[in-house]
């Protein structure tokens, strides 16, 4: 069987506007669109580009929009729709480099915006702070976030305030907030809850649906807004 | 032309510890990786980190001496063994810094690091975050180098994500900087720097099929090269026992450690029949276990002939969803197979380059100025076989030393921006080159003499050696690396030329691929990962030594030795 692809293709120095492009790949058992994309670049097209690195579904680098949602093209079989076609394209809400290749530094802003490193007073005894299994059993799916993106460009708030913090940033605050050894929890819901922040976030659960390891986005995001209304930190839209 | 205190390129574990130990002596670092930093292959590790912490019950009596011990053994004696104990002494302090760092990794009930027993250490000393180790290091170190970037005015920390390393400038024996191209933009820039470190990772592609990321080729380790610094036993090249059948994605020694079995067809615990690995079993070191396991399977006992089972069942779907969460999404997205129901089809694969550019314990080089550190580096500290949970720490440790070692460097430096001439050329050179692979006449394909490279190093340099194999992988070699001469990038544009990326990172992995299979055809003895069919002992009287390669533009690759660090520990038979 061959499997039909439809890559989207634009290099913003030449082209006027984007297009995708048909491609014929041979199928063989496991064959996944990673290694399709790459049979391509070796046997049809040296001239496309994609992110890729570990190729185990750990690294978020090969995250795209594949067959109608975003997934990791490492871990997408690609006869996920039979003999195709799979459309594959870009990554959303971030402006394409070239090809499949997106600018990855709005993402990256506003994951740094949300301090993502612990912060706390503890001071460690005989070396480290210590931590119960139970608290440790909180962070257990939460910490499995790759920063791939999916959430971002799922997220449908993303394209009318570029300046939300988006849900992988705010998962990754709530990451900090249910970390026993952290204790900036104030500091942290000041920090997401306006109108970039939490309180942009309209439910749509699209983050929740596009994380391609099942992680919850948005109910990160509903505990923030908890625990943000229980604090009185601040009051939404306040200005 | 761009210019900084210090450069690390690479931006892994090794890497970022590198740039924050810089940070901490307040020298300006500059990060310059390929992939964005959390893109590299750190973060697929899997099973844990060692340290003698002696959290699990059974780990009282451990120590650093001890973990010192183990490595030296484990590497059959090949390993310097001072090097190898400033590994393990430094090993506690730098689980707990990471630990206070935020790294979550699994607690035993007493709320201390969780620690699971791994193959050849005599004690459960490898601390863990499920079977997530390196993820959550690497997210850990990262978040500290945002902390960095978000707390220096000065601008103490720059990333540069996504520029590409190509060539290494030394003049006079000193480092002077580095020529990258920004992938973004296909440009070429001129950096200098009055120290860089390399954090490359290892040349893990140039064998096919690999554990390795697609990232991890031989070009970061052949750019030293040639540039004039030695290369230290590269024939010296792990083979993981369980990799997964078809893709070869790793499948942690922590399936062991928790308990897993290796059953051959008819359904037996074979490694109970060799006399090596009778004692320890699953847990026997990995090459020991490798061997055997590629014995079945050339034996006929293997399954279909060709693989091994890793059971897991037994452990219970508890135990495999809490310890093993990874382990299990990997088998099921890339084999299709439930390790709670099934056991999971593997066979021993090409994991780890235990040597590398050659440096002391102090990270440095034969170069000024020019350090290396992970797995790029050989200290060495993993001699002919590294142990299970050695390469996470030995990149934090040796990362921290290069760092540290190089700001002192710096900040002890009586004069600045030197080389400028030798950097400009450099630019000259490396650009007129890229233009010759991109617009010359050539008509060789480069992802085909990669793949050939790929499997006649698994081949002929494979697990078991013999002399006309190699000489035949070496032969192969200097074909291919003729070959190349004619190859040509596909692609000519500039933003993202992958096709370019990839003749580059092939160039690299032909010349490392040279050291390692002239390494082995001269080393006529086995030793810990090195197994020769014709000449199956250790050789202590002739051998016990390291393996230097050389490379110089008119003469090509020349090897000699030098003499391994001794001191503590008499070299004995290795059994466990």
């Amino acid at each position: 069987m061959d499997i039909q692809f439809k890559v989207f293709r634009f290099d913003p120095e030449t082209d006027k506007e984007p297009r995708f492009q048909d491609y014929t790949v041979p199928h063989r058992k496991g064959l996944t669109v990673l290694d399709a994309l790459y049979w391509i670049q070796d046997n049809l097209d040296p001239s496309i580009c994609f992110r890729s690195s570990c190729r185990a579904g750990v690294c978020g680098s090969c995250a795209m929009h594949i067959a109608g949602r975003y997934r990791l093209a490492c871990e997408t079989p690609a006869d996920i729709k039979g003999p195709g076609p799979v459309v594959v394209r870009p990554l959303a809400h971030l402006q394409v480099q070239r090809d499949l290749i997106v600018d990855m530094e709005p993402f990256f802003a506003s994951y740094k915006q949300i301090l993502p490193y612990l912060l706390t007073s503890k001071k460690p005894s005989d070396g480290e702070i210590r931590q119960s299994q139970s608290d440790r059993a909180k962070l257990d799916e939460i910490i499995d976030c790759i920063l791939c993106a999916s959430c971002y460009s799922a997220c449908p708030m993303i394209g009318s305030d570029p300046e939300y913090l988006g849900p992988a940033a705010l998962l990754q605050t709530n990451r900090f907030l249910l970390d026993s050894r952290d204790d900036a929890n104030e500091q942290r819901l000041e920090l997401v809850s306006d109108e970039h922040g939490i309180w942009r976030c309209h439910t749509a659960f699209n983050c929740s649906l596009a994380c391609p390891k099942n992680l919850d986005p948005a109910g990160s995001i509903a505990h923030l807004k908890r625990a943000s209304y229980k604090g009185f930190l601040k009051v939404p839209f306040r200005k | 032309m761009k210019y900084h205190e210090a450069i690390v390129v690479g931006g892994g574990l090794a890497g970022m510890r590198a740039a924050i130990a810089l940070n901490e002596k307040n020298v300006k670092a500059a990060l310059i990786s390929k992939c964005h930093p959390l893109r590299s292959h750190s973060i697929a590790a899997q099973g844990g980190i060692n340290a003698a912490l002696g959290n699990n019950p059974r780990g009282g009596f451990d120590s650093p001496f001890k973990h010192g011990f183990d490595t030296v053994k484990g590497s059959d004696y090949l390993a310097d063994q001072d090097a190898a104990l400033a590994l393990t002494e430094a090993a506690p302090e730098i689980v707990y810094e990471m630990e206070n760092w935020g790294c979550p990794f699994s607690r035993n009930n007493q709320g201390h690091i969780s620690q699971r027993p791994f193959g050849g250490a005599g004690f459960p000393r490898t601390c863990y975050a499920a079977d997530k180790t390196g993820h959550v290091l690497i997210h850990t170190l990262y978040q500290q180098v945002v902390r960095y970037e978000h707390a220096s005015e000065r601008q103490n920390m720059l990333c540069y994500d996504e520029w590409m390393v190509t060539r290494l400038v030394i003049e006079d024996g000193e480092c002077r900087g580095v020529i990258a191209r920004n992938l973004a933009t296909g440009e070429l820039e001129a950096f200098m720097a009055e120290a860089v470190i390399f954090a490359t990772g290892g040349p893990g592609r140039m064998f096919l099929p690999t554990t390795n990321a697609l990232i991890s080729t031989g070009l970061a380790t052949a750019i030293p090269l040639w540039a004039g610094v030695p290369l230290k036993d590269m024939e010296f090249i792990q083979f993981h026992p369980t990799t997964l059948l078809g893709t070869g994605i790793l499948m942690t020694e922590g399936c062991r450690g928790e308990g897993g079995f290796l059953t051959n067809a008819a359904g037996d615990r074979f490694l109970a029949n060799y006399p090596d690995s009778a004692k320890a079993m699953e847990v026997a070191p990995r090459d020991i276990v490798s061997r055997n396991m590629q014995r079945e399977i050339n034996e006929g006992r293997a399954i279909n002939g060709m693989h091994i089972d890793l059971d897991l069942r037994h452990l219970g779907a508890k135990k495999i969803q809490h310890q093993l969460p990874g382990i299990r999404d990997l088998a099921i997205n890339f084999a299709g197979v439930d390790p709670i129901k099934e056991p999971i089809p593997v066979k021993p694969g090409h994991h780890y380059t235990m040597g590398g550019i050659d440096t002391n314990k102090k990270a440095e080089t034969k170069a000024k100025g020019f350090y290396a550190a992970g797995e790029c580096a050989c200290v060495s500290v993993h001699g002919a076989n590294r142990l299970g949970g050695n390469s996470l720490l030995e990149t934090l440790v040796f990362g921290r030393i290069a760092g540290r070692e190089a700001a002192d460097y710096v900040l002890g430096k009586t004069t600045s921006k030197q080389g400028e001439q030798a950097i400009v050329d450099a630019l000259a050179q490396e650009k007129s080159k890229h233009k010759a692979l991109t617009e010359g006449s050539g008509t060789e394909s480069a992802a085909k003499i990669r793949d050939e490279l790929g499997a006649s190093m698994v081949e002929n340099a494979g697990i078991f050696r013999k002399e006309e194999k190699l000489k035949k992988g070496l032969d192969k070699v200097k074909e291919l690396q003729e070959r190349f001469k004619g190859v040509k990038a596909g692609y000519g544009g500039k933003r993202h030329n992958q096709a370019l990326t990839w003749v580059l990172e092939l160039e690299g992995n032909l010349a490392v691929a040279e050291a390692t299979v002239a390494g082995a055809l001269l080393r006529k003895e086995s030793r810990g990962a090195q197994f020769r069919t014709d000449y199956p002992t250790r050789d202590d009287q002739n051998f016990l030594k390291h393996t230097i390669a050389n490379w110089r533009p008119e003469k090509g690759m020349t090897l000699s030795y030098s003499p391994v660090k001794l001191g503590t520990w008499e070299p004995k038979e290795r059994k466990y």
